[in-house]
């Protein structure tokens, strides 16, 4: 069967801006004319649990991304991307913040620990140090999320044009930070792989 | 950032989450009066509706809305509203329901002058509810109430229309029940005319025979009740929300389904590349039975794709037993084949969680004896290690909370001492790295426990309770205490705000919580800043754990997000 939809599943911890980061997907395939759906959890989960979005554009109906569906897993923390695992197939692109949340009173997995069993589901790895670099040159690691967006838009892994997300951002971010989320963006687009 | 798009005019095209498109439809629908206690996942109801009040007032000025104290006050409120023509909306979560029960059933029985929708949203998987995973359904079949089941966000919107339709032409209350994942959905959806409605005077129009529920004028209004559900089955019956899709009258397997059911359904269905009947409820009570018997007639085999209990399937398997229908259906529960029911278990999708695409597809392959190609990669999944990562009262800013846990755990032997919780953020306090919580039920029965726990044994108790929580259902339980003289510790948090929901407004910010305390008679009770003087709060405990009869201590620190989007807020201005 034709390919006539795109998955993608944004993991990470409560408060790193997962929701946010669908609204702009939403806005953007809005204006691109794409049809789409997304899912999200609220109220306690946020309060610093797993939080996992769902986005699809295309042809679809289920809100969740079935199993083994995901196109891009999104990951703002290395050991939520485990959790990922679920939508994975082997032609799944992982892309993965390098950060590590330490999870409270548990034995929490080094980045070793956490790719090597990524590496059973797929080879289509990539780390980038989102969160680092914006702490660097913006001093607020929550730009990780639109930073990463902006990555995954210039390596086309997510089928969104530039001049719709950054729309898309304009709607989405209150004023006040709108210039600073641009720049994140712009940042992530030009980031040249190794 | 883009200004309340959910205004925008007819004709566009916006996204929405499905609680806004809920919203969006009362508005379309002319809604005057809007009424809410917040409960994920039914909150952005009711918070779309106060944050764009003033707006809405431009477009009908005598439009209100209000957070009451609990979900029962805000039906009755709507209802009071109602009574004098006003066209309301409540929203509520399933435990919602519960609490407003005791007025939910009555309210069917009278017709009423204007019209109320009510919109309850249960939560499979209990994503954001502790308490149990319930199903409202047997609630709502139980107090005789229409009730619609939108599945995706364009339905949402338009339900609602509809609903208030109904709601007119049949003079009685409808339900809009959704789930999780059409609550927190999000997609397109196209506007329709935000209606302007006529300029009228509200009044209470006297009429004893209409409002008051006395028998024998009850069993009345009983039979007009029966009468009035007949008369909305066949609309029910009729109704486009009860629609065939993939129609192919040869096919001996159909499916029935309703709400986000249907989404997994179709979505399992492309996948498979199959083209098996569907039988889409979105008018799912009173239940078409003429269209169910029909469907089922030349087919041998349903599947039924439902979110929560295996309800529609039982209410299904009532009808296919009237109908002497000769087949089998699968769901839930089991099977049911030619007339014997209860025959053989045979549970081909989850009674317990939500449920998903792939379990449909399962379920589809287990019925055509194919074999599931989901299998083998749920077991490497499962395989994966990888520690949980519960949620825990916010670190950074530090919720005030925790200077609560720091003293107790100073001053008080957590073995010797029996902890309740209650709903809200201390519902974190079970966290193993806190762990002070024994037991924990729905919102109000944290006290009631304590009193009956310090009447049969000697063990001392710390009651922990939120201050929406105090407000929305404690005072009771805090009467008590105090006339029946039981002994728990009371430790109320107030941290000034509605917080676990979204930081909703409650009434401490006008009644003091102490002078309900000191009203109730409650002889020891301290106010304290328990993160400016911690000291005080451990000497307090220290002292007051040892005393007979009720204690309360009301630990008053702002929640530390709110103080954060306060301090936001001022320096945006």
């Amino acid at each position: 069967m034709k390919k006539d939809n795109f998955n993608l599943i944004i993991c990470g911890v409560g408060g790193q801006g997962q929701i946010t980061l669908l609204r702009i997907l939403s806005e953007a395939s809005l204006m691109e004319g794409k049809n789409f759906v997304g899912a999200e959890t609220h109220g306690l989960s946020q309060r610093g649990g797993s939080v996992e979005v769902h986005f699809r554009m295309g042809k679809v109906f289920s809100p969740l991304v079935p199993q083994l569906c995901a196109d891009l897993i999104f990951s703002l923390e290395m050991q939520e991307t485990l959790r990922a695992m679920y939508y994975c197939n082997k032609n799944t692109v992982v892309l993965i913040n390098k950060k590590i949340i330490p999870i409270v009173g548990e034995e929490n997995l080094k980045q070793e620990e956490v790719l090597s069993q990524i590496k059973k589901f797929t080879k289509n790895i990539k780390i980038v140090e989102a969160s680092r670099i914006c702490q660097e040159k913006f001093k607020k690691e929550i730009l990780a999320g639109v930073y990463l967006l902006g990555y995954a838009q210039g390596k086309k892994i997510l089928p969104l044009k530039e001049k719709f997300l950054k729309e898309a951002i304009k709607r989405v971010i209150p004023q006040k930070y709108l210039e600073i989320n641009l720049k994140a963006f712009d940042l992530g687009r030009k980031l040249k792989d190794d | 950032m883009q200004k309340e798009k959910i205004l925008e005019r007819k004709g566009r095209k916006i996204s929405l989450l499905g609680n806004e498109a809920i919203a969006r439809g009362a508005l379309e629908a002319g809604v005057d009066f809007v009424t809410q206690y917040p409960g994920t996942p039914s909150s952005e109801v009711g918070d779309t509706f106060f944050r764009l009040k003033e707006e809405i007032k431009k477009i009908n000025p005598l439009f209100y809305f209000e957070y009451s104290t609990n979900e029962k006050v805000a039906l009755e409120v709507a209802a009071g509203a109602v009574f004098c023509k006003s066209r309301a909306l409540v929203s509520m979560k399933n435990f919602g329901l519960n609490v407003a029960s005791d007025f939910f059933f009555p309210i069917s029985q009278i017709r009423i002058p204007g019209q109320l929708v009510i919109l309850v949203a249960d939560d499979p998987s209990c994503w954001s509810s502790a308490q149990s995973e319930q199903d409202t359904r047997h609630l709502i079949f139980g107090a005789k109430i229409p009730m619609l089941e939108p599945s995706f966000l364009q339905e949402s919107k338009d339900f609602v229309i509809f609903a208030f339709q109904i709601s007119e032409k049949f003079q009685i209350p409808v339900v809009i029940r959704h789930t999780t994942r059409v609550a927190h959905q999000s997609g397109p959806v196209v506007l329709g005319e935000i209606k302007r409605p006529k300029e009228k005077k509200f009044k209470f129009k006297k009429d004893p025979k209409r409002f008051v529920t006395t028998p024998p004028r009850v069993l009345e209004m009983k039979v007009d009740l029966i009468k009035r559900m007949e008369k909305i089955r066949e609309v029910s019956e009729k109704s486009s929300l009860n629609k065939i899709f993939n129609q192919s009258p040869k096919s001996k397997f159909g499916i029935i389904t309703s709400g986000v059911g249907f989404c997994y359904t179709m979505e399992a269905l492309k996948n498979l590349n199959l083209k098996i009947p569907v039988l889409k409820l979105g008018f799912v009570f009173p239940l078409p039975k003429k269209k169910i018997k029909k469907f089922l007639e030349n087919k041998r085999q349903i599947l039924i794709v439902e979110e929560g209990d295996p309800f529609l399937e039982e209410k299904i398997k009532e009808i296919a037993f009237e109908a002497k229908w000769k087949g089998e259906i699968f769901g839930k529960e089991s099977s049911f084949e030619g007339g014997r029911i209860w025959k053989e278990r045979k549970t081909i999708l989850p009674s317990v969680g939500e449920i998903k695409s792939e379990y449909v597809e399962e379920a589809i392959l287990k019925i055509l004896n194919k074999k599931s190609i989901y299998k083998k990669h749920l077991k490497e999944f499962l395989e994966i290690k990888v520690p949980k990562r519960v949620p825990l009262l916010c670190t950074n800013p530090p919720c005030p909370y925790w200077a609560i846990v720091g003293a107790i755990k100073k001053v008080l032997n957590p073995e010797e001492v029996i902890f309740g919780g209650e709903i809200g953020c201390y519902m974190l306090f079970s966290h193993k790295i806190i762990s002070l919580q024994d037991y924990l039920f729905c919102m109000g029965s944290d006290i009631g426990i304590a009193d009956g726990i310090s009447k049969r044994s000697n063990q001392k108790i710390v009651a922990f309770v939120g201050d929406s929580s105090f407000f929305h259902a404690s005072i009771p339980q805090l009467i008590n205490s105090s006339f029946n003289e039981s002994s728990p510790l009371i430790i109320i948090l107030e941290n000034q705000t509605t917080a676990m929901t979204g930081h909703q407004p409650q009434p401490g910010s006008k009644i003091k919580i102490e002078e309900i305390v000191k009203a109730c008679k409650i002889k020891h009770l301290k106010v304290i800043d328990q993160v400016k003087n911690p000291k005080e709060l451990e000497e307090t405990i220290r002292e007051f754990i040892k005393l007979k009869g009720p204690k309360v201590i009301v630990a008053r620190h702002i929640c530390a997000l709110l103080e954060k989007k306060l301090k936001n807020r001022n320096e945006k201005r």
